[in-house]
């Protein structure tokens, strides 16, 4: 045996490695897409039903539930999300995402406050939603709402991120 | 009878080295010769792999039982915990020894910058060691999230919040890490994938490559038997002829130390899973229960408690500088400096940046765990007593000072949250103009209540703040 490459070796060599990566390309390109198919899937931008507008007082601010924007038939309790429903008059009511703008986390709406807290970093905000302290860089998200027929429903989307 | 048995069990023992040799090949990487002075300081890694191999094995009994699905997760932790034998302990064992690897990689790095042992010819080494530190980083966090109660669901959300801080990718990873638009069902799925799989798997191979590193660059000489100055080439000769000369075999000569250490370790975790127990589980995962305060497991709480205090301007690049900074101080720092001395009398920035590291984890964790800037949420109304005051006026002020939320963020007499100043005192360093002021137009921290008052209640509010006198600072 010679250390020297041959044509004959210098191409079994780059043949073997071809067939190889043939191999793995086979294998990969199913593995990766199935590992990144949630990034092509678009979240259910659906319009909800949170019952009718008789149910909601104005002035107020309640949470209501509605299904995830990306159910799965085993999510379990993950099967739905929160949002906070503000009425502000007689049809007009806003929505907002229950995520801090800072880091995710879950904002209280403290009614005799008037303003929402948030529990992970101290963030306040007014009752429209604008940043009244602490670190949030942004006013809560606002989901659509409308109301159709005496009852009101709200656009699910994404979890919004900064 | 015995003596036939025994040498029944000799012959099968020639047998299998004959066809596979594996015992000679142990000994000769067992016995290879390390450094005099090899000694107490040279346990941290293998004490290290001994936290690895425990979370491998109590993982894959954890994993026989635990269902890793959104619907089903938290009920087989509470069977887990409260139902299966030994699960309580191995839930604990599992916990601990998380802590204990991070504790000790964490050492063990220390220690290894400290002697400078990450010079050449062992950058790559302190290379490798540096990606399995990753990987060890992102183990306590998955497995943060595989203890799916609420904590586990918003660590998720956390996350992916920080990851989304990052320019032009964020969004993208942020999906990546939620498995989709939102926490949902394949958010633990793929967390667990990648806990169970995908890092086990990569880590095993890390640690394949570092102890190879290890036995083919031979382990560092301390500092002090060393040459003077590391010269690239030099070293390697002269390390050849000091194990030549002097070197001992490892096993048994510095691996009874090991063998100590790893009963500390096991013992240690194992004491802590049986006396302390599991970290408890918390509310049920449902992300529509709103009352929550997530909270992340101790090794992230100081990193938890840096994102608080940021001044909001420089908060989004220092999210994504820093780690990225840090990262690269880490890759660099074999590359850049890996000759010349290695003593730490030498070297005394690096007691520095070791010390400056482990006192700002310490102080952070103690402040993330008084996070004095959540507000209080269990603050409850002042009592008569508190007010102390037959005043019409002050009594519905203090009313209000509780139902405006005032008490969320500020202490009078004790009582409340600390986010705001204590405002026992507020009279010795505001007067009534300035009360009114701060109170209407907020601050910086702090709302604006222009229009959630009355006049009558601004009254109210700032005679009961002046009705405390508190002592002047």
């Amino acid at each position: 045996m010679s250390d020297t490459l041959t044509p004959r070796r210098r191409f079994l060599a780059w043949f073997s490695a071809g067939l190889g990566a043939v191999a793995a390309a086979a294998v990969g390109v199913p593995v990766i897409g199935f590992f990144f198919a949630p990034l092509m899937r678009r979240p259910v931008e659906a319009w909800r039903s949170l019952g009718p507008v008789g149910r909601f007082r104005i002035g107020e601010t309640v949470e209501v539930r509605i299904p995830s924007p990306a159910p799965v038939p085993w999510a379990g309790e993950a099967a739905e999300m929160a949002a906070w429903l503000r009425r502000q008059g007689p049809s007009e009511f806003v929505a907002f995402s229950v995520n801090c703008t800072h880091l995710g986390c879950p904002v209280r709406w403290m009614a005799n406050a008037q303003l929402f807290l948030c529990p992970c970093h101290g963030g306040v905000y007014y009752e429209d939603g604008a940043v009244a302290g602490g670190p949030p860089p942004r006013a809560l998200t606002q989901y659509p709402v409308r109301v159709q027929d005496g009852n009101v429903f709200l656009r699910t989307s994404a979890l919004p991120l900064g | 009878m015995l003596s036939r048995l025994a040498r029944l069990i000799r012959a099968i023992g020639h047998w299998l080295e004959d066809r596979t040799g594996l015992w000679s090949v142990s000994r000769r990487l067992a016995e290879h010769p390390v450094p005099p002075g090899t000694d107490w300081r040279y346990v941290l890694g293998g004490a290290t792999l001994v936290a690895f191999l425990l979370q491998v094995a109590t993982g894959v009994a954890l994993a026989t039982v635990y269902v890793p699905s959104t619907g089903s997760a938290y009920q087989s932790l509470q069977f887990i915990t409260h139902d299966a034998p030994f699960g309580r302990v191995l839930r604990g064992m599992h916990y601990f020894g998380a802590s204990a690897m991070v504790v000790l990689i964490g050492a063990h790095m220390s220690r290894v910058f400290l002697t400078g042992s990450y010079k050449f010819p062992r950058e790559m080494n302190w290379l490798s060691g540096a990606a399995l530190l990753l990987l060890t980083i992102l183990m306590a966090f998955t497995g943060q999230l595989l203890r799916w109660d609420q904590d586990g669901v918003w660590s998720a959300v956390v996350a992916s919040e920080q990851a989304a801080r990052i320019p032009a990718l964020g969004h993208w990873l942020a999906h990546l890490v939620l498995g989709g638009a939102t926490v949902s069902g394949p958010t633990l799925s793929r967390s667990f994938a990648v806990h169970v799989f995908l890092i086990p798997a990569l880590i095993f191979a890390g640690v394949g490559l570092h102890l190879y590193l290890v036995l083919r660059t031979g382990v560092s000489e301390r500092a002090s038997i060393g040459p003077a100055v590391v010269d690239p080439a030099t070293y390697r000769a002269w390390y050849r002829n000091l194990l030549d000369r002097e070197g001992q075999p490892f096993w048994p000569d510095a691996a009874w130390r090991d063998a100590v250490v790893a009963v500390l370790v096991v013992g240690t975790v194992l004491a802590l899973a049986l006396i302390v127990g599991p970290k408890p589980l918390g509310k049920p995962p449902d992300p529509t229960i709103i009352i929550a305060s997530p909270r992340p497991d101790w090794y992230f709480l100081w990193y938890f408690a840096v994102l608080a205090i940021l001044p909001r301007g420089i908060e989004p690049s220092v999210i994504v500088l820093a780690p990225l900074l840090f990262g690269l101080a880490v890759f660099l720092l074999p590359l850049v400096a890996n000759r010349g001395r290695r003593t730490l009398r030498h070297r005394p920035w690096a007691v520095v940046v070791v010390a400056a590291a482990v006192f700002t984890i310490a102080w952070y964790s103690r402040l993330g765990v008084r996070s004095p800037w959540s507000p209080d949420f269990d603050a409850r109304p002042l009592t008569a007593q508190a007010i102390a005051s037959s005043d019409s006026a002050v009594v519905a002020g203090a009313a209000l000072f509780y139902a405006r939320g005032c008490e969320y963020c500020h202490v009078i007499d004790g009582q409340g949250g600390s986010r705001g100043p204590d405002l026992t005192d507020v009279v010795h360093r505001f007067d009534h103009p300035q009360l009114v002021a701060r109170i209407l137009g907020g601050g910086s921290i702090m709302p604006a209540y222009t229009g959630k008052l009355s006049s009558t209640e601004l009254a109210q509010l700032v005679a009961f703040l002046e009705s405390r006198r508190g002592s002047p600072k």
